[in-house]
């Protein structure tokens, strides 16, 4: 398992491998040859050799950049079950959720981009004058790529596919704990037929092959998805060396509002789901529920229950809901956090340890009573961890939904239309559900 | 052999009236099979299985948009598996060389489809800051029923063009095939139903235009009508549409003026006027008709232009040598033979051809004529044939006033080195599509259509799903 540069596959240059582990057994899976600054700067070469005026991949028309990304498609879903498997091995995440979601959405995804790829259009413009005006759309280079562990392969496609449908070229740096799927799709990429070059995959870790990228002369532009600590370091190392251009998705507190009008039991399922998917390793989770206080009572108790349904084990079998934490990095801070839930005085309503003795298991937590001073309120957990909060009024829940420094995603629950589109137009959130 | 019959809800069915037309391979004037003939009664059943699948709530209108878009990619897929057949089909029925059907016609086919399947998820409505407290935005919604009458000079490239954008944006199909050419859509419609598009999304009936054509443009339930065809009958569609004031898109004629200047680069000008007029036997819409030449390089380009004409290889489309087949039928043979004794009388310089070019099937000689003046009828009349009129010029004024004087707008083209005089006629021109330095250049994904008689709308491009979207503004 080597580094994906020019459509083949090389050895490091530091001779350094990393250890790829089952977080749902504990054991090494395998070895990936690691990345570092060298290794960067030879897939960037490559990437801007690909990108040269004149290229074949600059000379291609727009059409058949859509076709490559069509036939890519074909391949995945050729290796669906390959990659599915691949992907729970590595992450841990539920077999048939990796196949039924990660692998759909990733074939869509392609196919979405795959149709995009010659209707980006530019346009003519009146200026005053007697000028011809015009605007292109350009691809803007070199495209630095830094993906994370929770949804590995759907990660990869939605950063590739785009820079790919718009004439990019890529140097891609999956997350060191889940570099397989990344590596399979490399091999995938020279099947379908991409020159060599236009993709280029380096497995690394943050603070070397990431940081590379970061401060890269000759890229272009980096696009980072994962914690919003990192996103400062990537944005200032940006800066620092030629001003690229930066895209980041960081974390979310998303503020999940139930109004006392909601469908009960749909609220409670949709907040459950909300919280507890991906083993509540999402960027989008809705880790602060606020629930009005005339129904509070009742929506904390059907939580519970509906919590201490969850099944845990391994993720391959089906009537399994929960497998492991990615790492022991982050179980130790889901752990951390759950004690200082526990020290500041939120209600532990069920779980709060870890679950079985092999793997990284954490037991579905709740905690209700929760305060918006609390750590748990404030803190992305990135684990099974539901707060619940209650609140009085519209103006007071949107206040503290908005009180956070985040804006990642929100969702309202209410029959009532009106405050619907209030929440959606007062709540400083990308998306709103 | 497929049974050639009418396409209604995925099933097939005999004409109402039980009859059958002959379709005829021109290249022998012999028939090739008969087929049936779809009249009013037969556009009513199928006008009514487009709107049963058109009804709120049907799979067609719950299916996911990217889902519309995975159907049209399916259906490339296997018109690319079935190419090789489709390509001898379409130039047994058609008559134009098995060469081109398969690079050019089945290549454009596929490429439309695939453009339009990308569409599919893409048709964005607005949302819109009105004044005052209000949630306002505009949905894309499909028009409903289209009836699509489609002509026989690319008999498959002219069904996914019409198809592609329609069912791309969610509506359902009535569509009249060319009586010339039926097979190779009828063939496509047992693909459609293998791709399982729900049924009654698409409907296919072989059937004459005064028939079967006039029933759909006046049909009550049909809320829109796409026609391409003859200016002629284009008008008939748009009176006949008034009775419901169904929307109408068309493409019409065009007598389109390809402008050489002096200073263009001679050889490639004559090659590229050459294919703008002989092309698809002459049979295309867009021929550059008129070709207006600066008279400085006039005589050359003349003499060149009529080698050019005598070295094109006329015979058997399927020889792979052969460059021109025959005309599609003895109307438009008798037709364009008509033309040429026009010009003829009317004074113009019989330069080379003439005459027909073979004693079986409907075969033309290219034929050019020089000293052609504006005011004679081949200058001004769509020909639709192997006929090449060459006029000369002084000045890019007077050119561009001539080259607007018609009643057609569709194409026009210009040869120049010279950016700036480029720039000049191709703002100059009254015409929806204007080349430079090149001719027929066709992409899906570039909008095409006429100025004043040559039609309304256009078709490719994202300006493609304008006629086929109804936006409905919710505040």
């Amino acid at each position: 398992l080597q580094i994906f540069i020019n459509n083949e596959w090389h050895d490091s240059s530091c001779g350094r491998k990393i250890p790829v582990y089952n977080p749902a057994t504990g054991e090494k899976i395998c070895e990936v040859e690691e990345g570092d600054e060298e290794d960067v700067d030879k897939a960037v070469k490559a990437a801007k050799e690909a990108f040269q005026l004149g290229s074949v991949w600059r000379r291609m028309d727009a059409s058949d950049r859509g076709r490559l990304l069509n036939k890519l498609a074909d391949l995945v879903e050729r290796d669906q079950l390959i990659l599915t498997t691949m992907e729970t091995i590595d992450s841990g995440k539920l077999f048939l959720i990796a196949y039924f979601v990660d692998l759909m959405a990733a074939v869509k995804t392609l196919r979405y981009y795959g149709g995009w790829s010659d209707k980006i259009q530019g346009r003519t413009i009146p200026v005053d004058g007697e000028y011809f005006t015009f605007t292109r759309h350009e691809p803007v280079g070199v495209c630095g790529q830094i993906i994370p562990w929770n949804f590995p392969l759907l990660m990869f496609i939605w950063k590739i596919a785009p820079a790919l449908c718009c004439g990019n070229t890529v140097v891609i740096k999956p997350a060191e704990q889940t570099p397989l799927t990344a590596l399979h799709m490399a091999a995938l990429v020279k099947e379908a037929g991409f020159p060599p070059g236009v993709v280029n995959v380096v497995p690394g870790y943050g603070s070397t092959a990431g940081a590379a990228i970061a401060s890269h002369m000759y890229i272009d532009k980096v696009a980072f998805t994962g914690s919003t600590e990192v996103g400062k370091l990537i944005k200032e190392a940006a800066g620092k060396s030629n001003l690229k251009r930066v895209t980041l998705e960081l974390g979310g507190k998303n503020p999940n509002i139930v109004f006392a009008d909601a469908d009960l039991d749909h609220a409670v399922e949709q907040a459950h789901h909300g919280l507890f998917f991906n083993q509540g390793q999402c960027c989008l989770a809705g880790s602060r529920i606020f629930v009005e206080e005339t129904i509070y009572e009742e929506f904390v108790r059907r939580s519970v229950e509906r919590a201490k349904q969850r099944v845990l084990g391994n993720p391959f079998i089906p009537g399994v809901d929960q497998g492991p934490q990615i790492d022991k990095k982050q179980f130790d801070k889901i752990l951390e956090l759950i004690e200082s839930g526990r020290k500041e005085g939120a209600k532990l309503e069920c779980g709060g340890s870890q679950w079985g003795d092999k793997g990284l298991f954490v037991q579905p937590t709740v905690f209700s009573d929760v305060t918006d001073e609390m750590r748990i309120a404030k803190e992305e957990i990135f684990g099974p961890v539901q707060q619940i909060m209650k609140f009085k009024t519209i103006d007071e829940v949107i206040k503290r939904a908005n009180s956070t420094h985040y804006g990642l995603v929100a969702g309202v629950f209410t029959q009532d239309i009106n405050k619907a589109l209030t929440i959606a137009s007062s709540l400083q959130a990308g998306t709103v559900w | 052999l497929h049974a050639f019959q009418i396409f209604i809800n995925n099933e097939w069915h005999h004409a109402v009236s039980k009859k059958t037309f002959p379709t005829v391979n021109p290249s022998t004037a012999e028939v090739i099979c008969q087929v049936a003939e779809g009249d009013k009664a037969d556009v009513d059943k199928a006008v009514k299985a487009a709107k049963e699948a058109f009804r709120l709530g049907s799979p067609w209108r719950r299916m996911d948009s990217s889902h519309r878009g995975l159907l049209l990619n399916r259906l490339a897929d296997l018109i690319e598996r079935d190419s090789a057949y489709l390509a001898a089909l379409e130039t047994l029925d058609n008559g134009k060389p098995y060469t081109l059907s398969y690079s050019v016609d089945l290549s454009l086919v596929v490429k439309c489809l695939r453009y339009y399947a990308g569409w599919a998820d893409k048709n964005h409505g607005k949302t819109i800051p009105i004044d005052g407290e209000y949630f306002c935005y505009t949905r894309h919604e499909p028009v409903g029923v289209c009836g699509q009458i489609i002509p026989w000079n690319f008999p498959l490239f002219m069904q996914a063009s019409k198809l592609g954008p329609a069912l791309a944006t969610g509506n359902t199909v009535v569509m009249k095939v060319a009586e010339q050419t039926p097979l190779t859509a009828l063939y496509v419609a047992s693909l459609i139903k293998e791709v399982r598009f729900p049924e009654g999304v698409v409907n296919i009936i072989p059937g004459y235009g005064h028939t079967a054509g006039a029933a759909i443009s006046s049909h009550m339930d049909i809320d829109k009508v796409a026609f391409t065809g003859s200016t002629e009958v284009g008008q008939l569609i748009q009176q006949a549409a008034s009775r419901n004031l169904k929307k109408v898109t068309l493409e019409l004629g065009g007598k389109s003026p390809n402008i050489i200047l002096s200073d263009a680069n001679l050889e490639d000008a004559v090659e590229q006027a050459h294919s703008a007029v002989f092309f698809n036997q002459g049979q295309v819409c867009s021929a550059g008709s008129r070709t207006y030449v600066q008279e400085d390089v006039y005589n050359e380009f003349v003499e060149r232009s009529v080698e050019r004409a005598k070295k094109r290889v006329v015979g058997d489309p399927f020889s792979l040598q052969t460059e021109q087949g025959p005309q599609v039928d003895e109307s438009q043979f008798k037709k364009v033979l008509g033309y040429i004794s026009a010009g003829k009388r009317d004074g113009a310089k019989l330069m080379c051809g003439g005459g027909v070019a073979a004693d079986r099937g409907y075969f033309i000689q290219p034929t050019i004529f020089g000293e052609v003046k504006d005011n004679m009828t081949i200058a001004r009349e769509e020909i639709f044939g192997p006929v090449m009129q060459i006029l000369k010029f002084k000045t890019l004024e007077e050119v561009i006033e001539r080259g607007n004087d018609t009643q057609y707008g569709l194409a026009a083209a210009v040869f120049t080195r010279d950016i700036d005089k480029a720039h000049y006629i191709s703002a100059a021109l009254r015409a929806g599509t204007v080349w430079v330095n090149c001719y027929n250049v066709c992409g899906v994904q570039a909008p095409f259509g006429g100025y004043k008689a040559s039609g309304n709308g256009r078709e490719f491009g994202e300006y493609g799903l304008e006629g086929y979207t109804e936006v409905k503004t919710v505040s």
